[in-house]
């Protein structure tokens, strides 16, 4: 079957009159405006240049961020998507164009980003001949979309990406990628205007909620003596802070956060406990395997936050509230489940509570915070030898922001660092890429951060391995003057990897020793102000130059060569067994 | 948990692609596929996937919901043996002359329902339908007077206790997402509701 089956039931945007004769590729930048897209990342090539064509009118409509690389299109693109909660645009030509994007599919695929990838691909009648720059880019993306398509034909374009920006961005969101062949870019054709899609015969992007279960959820919290709530991105997604601030401040029950989950509710909230997990704090990871009810909202259970499955909280009756039936139960066996958007659920569940608090419970946590703060973190943000750590630029950072800043992170030591210590007041600051932990996301998903949030301060975090992974996006900022603030927390190693083999291989550092480029002559060669800050009593002032600049601005920090994240769950153990040092 | 056969049916839209969408939920765990049918159903546009795995229920559970999740899929059910009424087709291609003198032809047509479909002075082509083991057991006969050629189908399976799909799928096509909350009359039959 060639079309698709798109059931519109509720039209509610029309662009252009009736039937006028318009091609695929102004078809595509008709759709874009339609669905409120305004900022499109991209790079141009032969099978997509009849969209970038049409693009040359648009141009007072529609701003395109060109980057250095598809990959950093696709990241920048998850950035403003994550900053904004809008739909991220990527365009992208065919073949090597198309498999740049693979990395950040896979990422946002995980993540749960709404994304809309256009890519160009090679003429229909060339379809299957190992043509010029042709891959079959449906079969290779398949695995890392929520749903893909090809168009062969310009006359499907306007239902087609309607189903796209729905499928995107509702219910769990995604990653959508339209691969359109050239001809359907340049073929004309009647346009009768754009509906948006609302329906799709065989999606139900929210289950059903069934409240019988939000009651039975409710019994088993009213009941409890040591609850415990861990949250993740969800929440975010559901656009449900509010509702779930109300779940927690009136059930009064101690809540720690997935890194994806982080800056729902704000760092200093009093039954904020803290972050779950292989480098979470403390508290939250051994009282995990004490608690009698465990609610979990919003999150998946992943790896890294469960340790050893077979001994997670095995004591603990569990309520799973998850948009995406396919979650419940998938990791840990729940008790309850509560199926539905947590938007819809938090507050069902909230009215049947009872309003309480857990002061013993709650001081429980407090009592391994303090270990950990005299074991793990004091020391880490006030060290006492020459060398700088990246905690306590973490610290001196919270103070200049004041927790209002929009944090992105790379991937590795100076992330977990990162998420442990960043304070953050409102949602939707804390950008990372969790899933997949890909290198290379920090400094193109900042610029998308940046565009998605433009009137926040947006600081990408990142290492000396991760920089290098992408630093050719220094390239769009230059060009596009993104106001950026990029911190390297150069520690001379692949840090993250060096800490795994000297836990556990005996210390055999194989090949995690990297040397860097002179990031400031880097930064200065791309018209990028920067700075080098090698001793403690230069970080306050570069941090404030930094953060007063006008515009992007580079801060290399170097850091303790091998200094380790702390506490951590070695892998392969359970939750309870984390280690302080 | 013991693993055994399951049979999956999975219904969905008519749509390039869904496929491999499909297959790869399975390739990517490791499972292999024993058996695999889609064609369309008794609903227009809508297609009926039968795919036979050996699982543990608590995996082929986990599997039905990845399937759902697709975009274009309706439903997916899963069914042990003994839920099912299932067939598979076979086609046996031999010599005349052998089949003629040597085997008890009349034997085979009646007590294993076999059926002559092509008759040639140069082959002959038998058609039977039934579980594997009775397929096999023609196979078993045929083989030692020089079959040519031997072919099966894959799985094609009712579920007992269904009562339809149109029903479902009306039922499916009215739910709005998440508009008000629905009392579910089937709390606790998992298999019989849609749990989307």
């Amino acid at each position: 079957m060639s079309t698709v089956t798109a059931i519109e039931k509720k039209p509610e945007a029309t662009t252009a009159p009736a039937t006028t004769s318009i091609s695929g590729s102004v078809a595509v930048l008709e759709a874009f405006i339609a669905e409120g897209v305004s900022t499109i990342f991209g790079y141009p090539g032969g099978a997509i240049m009849p969209i970038y064509d049409a693009l040359y009118d648009y141009n007072d409509k529609l701003e395109h961020i060109l980057v250095r690389h598809e990959q950093g299109g696709i990241h920048a693109a998850q950035g403003y998507a994550r900053t904004s909660g809008k739909v991220g645009v990527v365009f992208a030509t065919s073949g090597p164009g198309a498999t740049n994007l693979v990395t950040g599919l896979a990422d946002a695929m995980i993540d749960s980003t709404p994304l809309v990838c256009v890519t160009g691909q090679v003429f229909a009648h060339l379809l299957g001949t190992d043509a010029f720059q042709e891959t079959d880019v449906i079969n290779i993306t398949t695995p890392v979309t929520k749903w893909n398509y090809q168009v062969t034909d310009a006359t499907e374009i306007p239902h087609v990406l309607a189903k796209a920006f729905y499928i995107a961005g509702s219910g769990r969101p995604g990653p959508v990628l339209i691969d359109i062949t050239k001809n359907a870019q340049l073929q004309k054709f009647d346009y009768a205007g754009y509906q948006k899609c609302t329906h799709i015969r065989s999606y139900r992007p929210k289950p059903i909620v069934r409240k019988e279960y939000v009651e039975e959820a409710a019994k088993l919290i009213n009941a409890a003596e040591k609850p415990f709530i861990l949250f993740g991105q969800g929440v975010i997604l559901g656009r449900a802070e509010k509702e779930f601030k109300a779940f927690v401040e009136k059930s009064g029950i101690p809540a720690a956060w997935t890194i994806l989950g982080e800056s729902a509710i704000p760092t200093d909230h009093p039954l904020n406990v803290g972050m779950l997990g292989m480098h979470g704090n403390y508290g939250p990871n051994v009282l995990t395997n004490e608690c009698d009810v465990l609610i979990a909202v919003g999150m998946r259970f992943d790896d890294r936050v469960t340790g050893r499955l077979d001994i997670y909280a095995k004591q603990a009756k569990v309520i799973h509230l998850d948009i995406d039936p396919a979650e419940i139960d998938k990791n840990v066996k729940s008790t309850v489940p509560v199926w539905g958007d947590c938007k819809e659920t938090l507050p069902m569940l909230t009215d049947l509570i009872q309003p309480k608090t857990y002061p013993q419970w709650l001081a429980k946590f407090n009592e391994f915070r303090k270990q950990e703060e005299e074991i793990c973190i004091y020391p880490e943000m006030h060290p006492t030898d020459d060398v700088m750590s990246m905690a306590e630029v973490m610290n001196l950072l919270n103070e200049l922001t004041n927790g209002d800043a929009v944090i992105v992170t790379d991937v590795g030591q100076h992330q977990m660092v990162a998420c442990r210590y960043a304070k953050f007041n409102q949602s939707k600051s804390n950008i990372t890429s969790g899933g997949l932990g890909t290198m290379g996301f920090g400094l193109p998903a900042a610029i998308g951060a940046k565009y998605g949030a433009p009137e926040r301060t947006v600081i990408a975090i990142i290492g000396d391995g991760g920089i290098q992974m992408t630093i050719q996006e220094l390239g769009t900022i230059m060009q596009f003057g993104a106001a950026v603030k990029i911190i390297i927390l150069n520690n001379q190693f692949l840090g993250m990897v060096r800490q795994w083999q000297q836990l556990f291989h005996d210390k055999r550092y194989s090949f995690v020793n990297i040397t860097s480029p002179d990031y400031i002559m880097v930064a200065n060669g791309y018209h990028i102000a920067a700075q080098k800050v090698e001793h403690r009593e230069q970080l306050r002032q570069a941090l404030t130059t930094m953060l007063n600049h006008n515009g992007a601005y580079l801060l290399e920090i170097m850091v303790g060569k091998e200094n380790n994240v702390f506490p951590m769950v070695p892998q392969g153990c359970s939750v309870a067994e984390i280690r302080l040092k | 948990m013991l693993k055994q056969e399951y049979t999956l049916t999975v219904y969905t839209e008519n749509q390039i692609g869904l496929l491999t969408r499909i297959a790869i939920i399975f390739s990517r765990r490791k499972i292999n596929v024993e058996s695999l049918n889609t064609s369309p159903s008794e609903i227009e546009n809508i297609h009926r996937f039968n795919i036979v795995i050996n699982e543990t229920e608590d995996v082929v559970r986990k599997l039905c919901r990845q399937i759902e999740k697709q975009v274009e899929v309706l439903k997916a059910y899963y069914s042990s043996n003994d839920e099912i009424i299932w067939q598979e087709l076979a086609l046996y291609k031999v010599p005349t002359d052998q089949v003629a003198e040597k085997v008890q032809v009349e034997r085979l047509l009646r007590q294993y329902g076999a059926r002559a479909v092509v008759i040639r002075s140069d082959y002959t082509v038998f058609e039977a339908t039934g579980h594997r083991e009775e397929t096999d057991k023609i196979l078993e006969i045929l083989a030692p007077y020089g079959l040519i050629e031997f072919v099966r189908s894959a799985r094609v399976a009712i579920i007992k206790k269904s009562k339809g799909f149109h029903e479902k799928l009306q039922q499916f096509e009215q739910s709005e997402p998440g508009e008000e909350v629905i009392e579910n009359e089937y709390l606790g039959d998992n298999a019989g509701v849609f749990s989307m």
